[in-house]
């Protein structure tokens, strides 16, 4: 198969996910929007790995994960005690801390 | 012994001062003691001096190392040689004199012992002026004697005229004190040392225009403390303070350091003609201005302050002559010293009856009233008009023919300058002592007590025989010229010739002012309706709008200048930059405005720019 292939579709999912940053104002579809462009940077990874027949590529695929499951752990703490206090968790609304 | 000349009225200040109300009674007792313990002192060195020959007679004191820094050492020396040693006898001697003089003057002012601590003090400067063995120390007595001076001048401090006058002699003094710092700061760069042996060793070898810098600053430095021009103006307002300081600072002593310093500095000015020739010029022109001054002064003070103006104008003239003139300088200072004291203490016995009136058109016919004071004032005024044998005679006629010697012009300056002398003095005579009483109401002239009229009948015999004595028994020239030297110049003019044509210039001076003044009636109130030259000469030449004018203006407009400068330029550029700053953060602040979205926004933007400058790179 062709690598190129893979690398489109990992901007494809990047482009999706930045996006769903970018657009939308629920904190855990923003999170999973955070998610997704970081998985599809593991795909590019991957895909550059298995082309060149290094593993380069795939030992940076793992820092990745550990790294996104460690943020996640962090992330979702943060949002659950946001809707905790706030009953909302809308983004745009936690906006105090500002000028 | 010679630091004990010093120490002893430096003591007499400070136990005056430092001792307070309680040296009252007797603190003008004890000044007095000190002062004339000092002379005898001077006395005492003075006969020793006379027991060794010629070469010998100078002898140095050294007391400690003052300034040791590097290469540069002033140590704390005294020197005594026959010319400081003349210059001794005259402070000691003629302060003494005005110290018991003032016992009598102050008799009744409140403020008596701090007065007498101040003439103490004032001696103990000059005497320090004098003794120093370095130029750097000579400094310190200099700036001593400013001080004294300026605490005497404004002595009746609660008038404001005083106070002004005693700030404007200092300031004035300021500028000439500039010109001697920086002779002290060149001479150290050229010869590496300050002494006066070290000084006179070097100069031969010295670049000349060193020589001539240094001796045009010691120049200024005689101009502000002798009141030459252009540094005039203040004496004339010195007569602010009590007349016996008048006599003793401003005519005797303090006014002649100037020729002083030229003398001393006689091995710098022997070497520079360019030097030579500027004191030459300002002396003639200064002889000429105060003689000028003089003839239009109804202030009985301040025409003899003008007279002295001019006279010492001729002892810097006769300095600047070289090696032909210091010792008819150091003659006329002497001479100088003795009748102008008399002629200042006579004015102001003539004031203490008058009721401190010092308007001479309120005078008149006081021969008959004061007795004893017409006979030693008209003594002075024979002497300085130069009636021989009295001894203004022997000194300014000396003067005049070492002139002619140097230049027809210089000697007809000098030729003028004692006929509008004779002029100024018999007016001064002519209104005081003839004529017809003039006094306002409720006056009545009376003789002064013996302790003012005793040392006024010492200086009267002064005038009369110290140019006798100082010629005939003293041989100045010959005491005088181990130190200066003794030049042969080529008169132009001999003294057979000279002597009667002088004489009869002062006489045609003196008739002129005798027919103006003696035979016709003087009038109460000044006549406004005067030439031009009355104007100027009662107005001090212009000598105050011109440095006002000069001076004093340029430099208010040149601070505000500086201070708008300050104001506008350097605070706003200051303020308008951290105004900018302020507000360009109060700007920036805001896109600080809490939306997640924004910052991701913004985040995106810049990693989306920074990938299209690297693809842009790498094409």
């Amino acid at each position: 198969m062709n690598p190129n292939n893979y690398l489109v579709l990992a901007a494809i999912l990047f482009t999706i996910g930045a996006l769903g940053v970018l657009v939308r104002r629920n904190a855990i579809i923003v999170f999973m929007s955070v998610e997704m462009m970081l998985n599809a940077a593991n795909l590019a990874f991957v895909a550059a790995a298995r082309s060149t027949g290094t593993l380069d590529g795939q030992v940076a695929a793992f820092f990745v994960m550990v790294v996104a499951a460690a943020e996640v752990v962090v992330g979702l703490a943060i949002i659950v005690t946001i809707f905790r206090t706030r009953r909302s968790a809308s983004i745009d609304e936690a906006s105090l801390l500002k000028y | 012994m010679t630091a004990a000349l010093i120490g002893l009225p430096l003591f007499g200040a400070a136990t005056l001062l430092l001792g307070g109300r309680r040296t009252n009674a007797w603190g003008h007792f004890f000044a007095v003691a000190m002062s004339a313990s000092s002379f005898f002192v001077g006395i005492f060195l003075f006969i020793q001096m006379l027991g060794r020959s010629g070469e010998e007679r100078a002898v140095g004191q050294y007391l400690f190392d003052w300034i040791s820094v590097g290469r540069f050492h002033v140590p704390f020396g005294l020197h005594i040689d026959q010319l400081s040693m003349v210059f001794v006898l005259l402070i000691t001697g003629v302060g003494t004199l005005i110290h018991v003089y003032s016992i009598g003057y102050m008799e009744h002012d409140p403020n008596r012992r701090r007065f007498f601590a101040y003439l103490n003090l004032f001696v103990a400067a000059m005497l320090l002026l004098v003794l120093a063995d370095n130029y750097l120390l000579l400094y310190v007595g200099w700036e001593g004697v400013g001080l004294a001076s300026y605490l005497l001048i404004s002595f009746y401090q609660h008038k404001p005229s005083a106070a002004a006058a005693g700030k404007k002699a200092f300031i004035v003094n300021r500028v000439g004190d500039v010109g001697l710092s920086i002779a002290v700061m060149l001479m150290f760069v050229t010869f590496g040392t300050v002494t006066f042996e070290g000084v006179a060793a070097g100069a031969p070898q010295a670049a000349p225009s060193h020589v001539t810098w240094i001796g045009l600053a010691l120049l200024l430095a005689a101009c502000g403390k002798s009141a030459q021009f252009p540094l005039q103006s203040w004496l004339l307002d010195a007569m602010e303070g009590p007349t016996p300081v008048s006599a003793l600072i401003h005519a005797a002593t303090m006014v002649t350091a100037g020729v002083y310093l030229i003398t001393r500095a006689h091995a710098i000015f022997d070497l520079s003609s360019t030097a030579r020739t500027a004191v030459v010029t300002i002396g003639a022109i200064t002889l000429l201005l105060g003689a000028f001054i003089g003839t239009a002064k109804d202030d009985i003070k301040k025409g003899l302050a003008g007279s002295t103006m001019s006279q010492i104008g001729y002892m810097i003239l006769a300095a600047g002559l070289g090696p032909a003139g210091y010792v008819f300088a150091i003659f006329h200072l002497l001479t100088h010293g003795l009748f102008k004291a008399g002629l200042f203490l006579g004015a102001g016995s003539v004031m203490h009856g008058m009721n401190d009136d010092v308007n001479m058109r309120h005078y008149g016919a006081l021969r008959t009233a004061m007795k004893i004071t017409y006979a030693t004032f008209g003594l002075g005024y024979l002497a300085i008009i130069g009636v021989p044998p009295f001894s203004g005679f022997w000194s300014k006629d000396e003067i005049i023919h070492a002139a002619f010697g140097q230049n027809i012009y210089i000697g007809l300056a000098t030729l003028l300058g004692a006929g509008v002398t004779a002029f100024y003095m018999t007016r001064m005579m002519a209104m005081t002592f003839f004529g017809e009483a003039r006094w306002e109401k409720g006056i009545h002239p009376h003789e002064s007590p013996a302790t003012m009229t005793a040392p006024m009948l010492i200086l009267a015999l002064g005038s009369a025989f110290g140019g006798l004595l100082l010629v005939f028994v003293g041989d100045i020239e010959g005491w005088l010229e181990p130190i200066v030297g003794i030049g042969h110049s080529d008169h132009a003019v001999s003294n057979t010739i000279l002597i009667p044509v002088t004489l009869l210039v002062v006489l045609v001076g003196a008739g002129y002012g005798w027919m103006t003044y003696g035979r016709r009636p003087v009038p109460v109130v000044a006549p406004e309706n005067v030439s031009l030259l009355t104007r100027a000469a009662r107005a001090d030449a212009y000598g105050d709008a011109l440095n006002e004018a000069v001076f004093m203006r340029p430099g208010q407009y040149l601070t505000r200048a500086l201070v708008w400068f300050d104001s506008k330029a350097i605070d706003g550029t200051i303020g308008g930059l951290s105004a900018a700053i302020g507000g360009l953060s109060a700007r920036g602040r805001k896109l600080q405005n809490g939306y997640a979205r924004s910052y991701a926004l913004t985040m995106l933007g810049g990693a989306v720019l920074i990938a299209f400058v690297l693809l842009l790179v790498r094409l």
